[in-house]
């Protein structure tokens, strides 16, 4: 029987045990939103999650805005974002970089009226600020908001986000980042940020799945995306989640603890191997997250990669796990500037809270007979017409 | 055997690798997601069958204890299936999509990529039997459940990459007994509805697709006589043997309905005429695909005897040199009945006389020759001037 190495933490990490306790500790099931006794306790997990988690990234208990997940939160802050700054004056532009989430890509491309700009980034992913900077100096009056996110899930960039607020600030433009990569892995702080809005997601971090949240700054303007009962301080509706919010909260108060210095120890000798092995080429950044590595293997295609790896008892990902399980080019290596067969070459491996030296040493092992299997697999299909 | 189960997400394909499990195969299921064009994931979005389809392979491969895999080849479906399909209409041609993607997606891509994975086979729920040789080939039969019988789809694929596949299928009584075979496996599509639509076209409306993709071209439609009788909007929208959507503006003179019996894309004229304007009593192929070596001895031995009597007159009349062909069956479309014929050699392909005349045959389709239940050769029909008419000229090759 083959035994399970898990190597795609940015695609979802298994559940901390502390976020499984807290998940199943709650003392009764009840809608917080209710009047007796077992909703007043709902209410107060749900109060004390709130408080753990903004204590956890800096931010006011009242900033946490609950919600569905990640792609909730983007799509809130892009879409409330926009509205809320069409006031009297129309403010079309919209600047997003261009390795950002589908979430933000997506939700800011269906803006009605909205001029979705994509800042670009170089060839390491990082946006270009100079850009962004040109940008304001002659729009700033038409710029509804920037969302540039804090790291890069598919290759762990970290963006000079202090360098893009700074611009902001000065041109009186909100900024919405993306935190759902770079959460636990990154020292973050939100008020000291002057971010408007940051998207988290729970089950990236160790926590359960379908929890997520977005950190609102007081005073910002942002239009609730979907109407109903207003729970979350009016900006989203839904009867919350109490125990995904204290699953959510234990999992990144125990994230943010840890010393993630030492995934990038773990990670060594598939730094090794990558410098060693011909096919071989990371995409990685040297400014990036910690546990993170996107590999650009020669003439082969990450599907082909992935799909050895698993039948060898290794699960990582080819780019960011998208679709009906198809495995398509990298929007985010594209805009990197590398071309649709190098954009679908890319190998991600992450690593987390339960990875062990062993896991690594597996893969190390795995993986060139992995890479050269799969480039005979490329070689097969490449004389086709 | 280490076996890729194809799993469509239909009934078929999962008791296929269901059974495949059952024999102490190591079977793998491997979904092939072939749509991946801007409108038709739109359209997914709003519930359409492939993502549907593909959530189905998973749980039926969960439900079968089955590694599942999604692969992409929805480029080398696009080039060499749809891309054909526009390009095949465009010229006059009725193409059949099915057996494209058999030929070149399936049980060729597919397969390549399945082998170069260490697979040492490739399943489908196809309805057809195999019958392995010992050179690396397999001959192909029709399945035991005559109407279910797919050998007609598969036979373009050729023995070679026969001879690496698998057709669980091929000795099940019965569809009704593969769906009782599924609900005791507790497999979720056992009562999922069959698809018979081209599946890149799901509403099924292959002139509103057509046009789509090729514009409107306008043009007459002429009776035998050459009268214009009415108009269309592109002549590549119809296909000979088609009598619906003509919406003649003359009516015939006998009042008798009419069928599209020519499609003439360069001139952009389609002609029309009587039902038994469509009958071939003949008609030629392109390349030759042999699957029974045994056939082939056979019309290449008569056409060296024909070439040793003829003194410089072979040419002149491959439809005569017919008459007196190796007898077979052949059958032009997925569900009509095979017809008796004889068959000859004729330039790059066959000449071949029919039995009794066959209604409606448009060039482009396959045509699968079978003796008894063995598929013996495959090729597609050619070209030719006036088809259906009792002049016709046959034009192998062109």
């Amino acid at each position: 029987m083959k035994t399970d190495i898990y190597l795609d933490y940015a695609a979802s990490a298994p559940i901390r045990a502390a976020a499984l306790e807290a998940y199943v500790s709650a003392p009764v099931a009840a809608n917080p939103s209710s009047v007796h006794r077992p909703g007043r306790q709902a209410a107060a997990q749900l109060d004390q999650a709130r408080i753990d988690l903004a204590q956890t990234v800096g931010a006011e208990p009242g900033d946490v805005v609950f919600t569905s997940g990640g792609t909730e939160a983007d799509a809130l802050a892009v879409t409330g974002l926009f509205a809320a700054r069409q006031t009297a004056a129309a403010r079309p532009y919209l600047l997003v970089g261009a390795t950002e989430h589908v979430a933000v890509l997506e939700n800011a491309d269906r803006l009605p009226g909205a001029e979705v700009i994509r800042i670009p980034v170089d060839r390491n992913g990082f946006v270009d600020t100079a850009f962004v900077a040109e940008h304001l100096a002659e729009r700033a009056q038409q710029t509804a908001l920037i969302s540039v996110m804090a790291a890069n899930n598919e290759t762990g960039a970290i963006q000079d986000l202090d360098r893009i607020t700074q611009l902001a600030a000065a041109a009186g433009v909100p900024v919405h980042s993306d935190w759902v990569a770079a959460a636990g892995k990154l020292s973050l702080n939100f008020a000291a940020s002057g971010l408007a809005a940051v998207s988290l997601s729970a089950h990236k971090v160790g926590g359960p799945g379908g929890v997520g949240a977005l950190l609102v700054r007081r005073g910002t303007a942002l239009e609730p995306r979907q109407a109903g009962g207003g729970q979350e301080g009016g900006l989203r509706s839904g009867t919350q989640d109490p125990r995904g919010a204290a699953g959510f909260a234990a999992a990144l108060v125990e994230a943010a603890a840890e010393d993630t210095a030492g995934l990038e120890t773990l990670l060594g000798p598939l730094d090794a191997l990558a410098a060693a092995h011909p096919a071989i080429r990371v995409l990685t950044p040297p400014a990036h997250l910690p546990g993170l590595r996107s590999l650009l293997v020669d003439q082969v295609r990450g599907e082909s990669l992935v799909f050895l790896l698993d039948s060898m008892g290794i699960a990582c990902s080819a780019g960011s796990a998208c679709h009906a399980g198809v495995v398509g080019p990298s929007h985010v290596l594209e805009a990197m500037g590398l071309d649709r067969a190098a954009a679908s070459a890319a190998l991600r491996v992450s690593i987390g809270h339960a990875t062990t030296a062993a896991d690594v040493e597996a893969l190390v092992k795995a993986l060139p007979e992995a890479i050269t299997r799969a480039q005979r697999v490329a070689q097969t299909e490449g004389g086709r017409p | 055997m280490k076996v890729a189960a194809a799993l469509s997400g239909g009934v078929d394909s999962a008791v296929a690798a269901a059974r495949l499990v059952k024999a102490g195969h190591e079977v793998t299921a491997i979904h092939m997601a072939l749509q991946r064009t801007p409108a038709l994931r739109r359209q997914g979005s709003r519930g359409c069958c492939s993502l549907e389809d593909a959530s189905d392979a998973r749980q039926a491969a969960q439900k079968l204890g089955l590694d599942f895999y999604v692969w992409d080849l929805s480029d080398t479906f696009t080039d060499l299936v749809v891309r054909d399909f526009i390009d095949s209409y465009g010229a006059g041609l009725t193409p059949n999509p099915c057996i494209r993607c058999n030929e070149f997606v399936k049980f060729r891509v597919l397969l390549e990529r399945a082998e170069a994975l260490g697979f040492d086979a490739v399943a489908t729920g196809h309805y057809a039997r195999l019958e392995p040789d010992d050179a690396g080939g397999a001959g192909l039969r029709r399945a035991v459940d005559l109407a279910k019988d797919q050998s007609y789809v598969l036979a373009a694929s050729g023995r070679a990459a026969l001879a690496r596949c698998l057709f669980p299928l091929g000795d099940a009584p019965s569809k009704a007994a593969v769906r009782q075979e599924a609900a005791e496996l507790g497999l979720g599509v056992a009562r999922k509805r069959d698809s018979y639509d081209i599946c890149f076209i799901p509403d099924g409306d292959t002139r509103g697709y057509l046009r789509e993709q090729l514009g409107e071209r306008p043009g007459p439609i002429v009776d035998g006589a050459g009268t214009q009788v009415g108009e269309h909007l592109g002549a590549y929208q119809f296909t000979v043997g088609q009598r619906k959507g003509l919406s003649l503006s003359r009516p015939a003179a006998d009042g008798r309905p009419r069928y599209v019996t020519r499609v003439d894309t360069a001139t952009n004229v389609v002609q029309v005429g009587p039902v038994e304007a469509l009958d071939a009593p003949q008609f030629g192929t392109l390349a030759v695909n042999w699957l029974e070596s045994d056939f082939q001895a056979e019309v290449d031995q008569l056409a060296d005897v024909t070439a040793s009597d003829a003194t410089g007159g072979a040419a002149d009349s491959a439809a005569d040199g017919a008459a007196g062909g190796v007898p077979v069956a052949v059958q032009v479309r997925a569900h009509s009945k095979a017809l008796t014929a004889q068959v000859t050699n004729s330039g790059d392909g066959f000449a071949v006389q029919l039995g009794e005349p066959l209604r409606g045959l448009a060039p482009g389709q396959s045509a699968v020759f079978y003796r008894g239940d063995l598929a013996v050769a495959q090729a597609v029909v050619a070209p030719f001037e006036g088809a259906g008419s009792r002049s016709a000229k046959l034009n192998p090759g062109a």
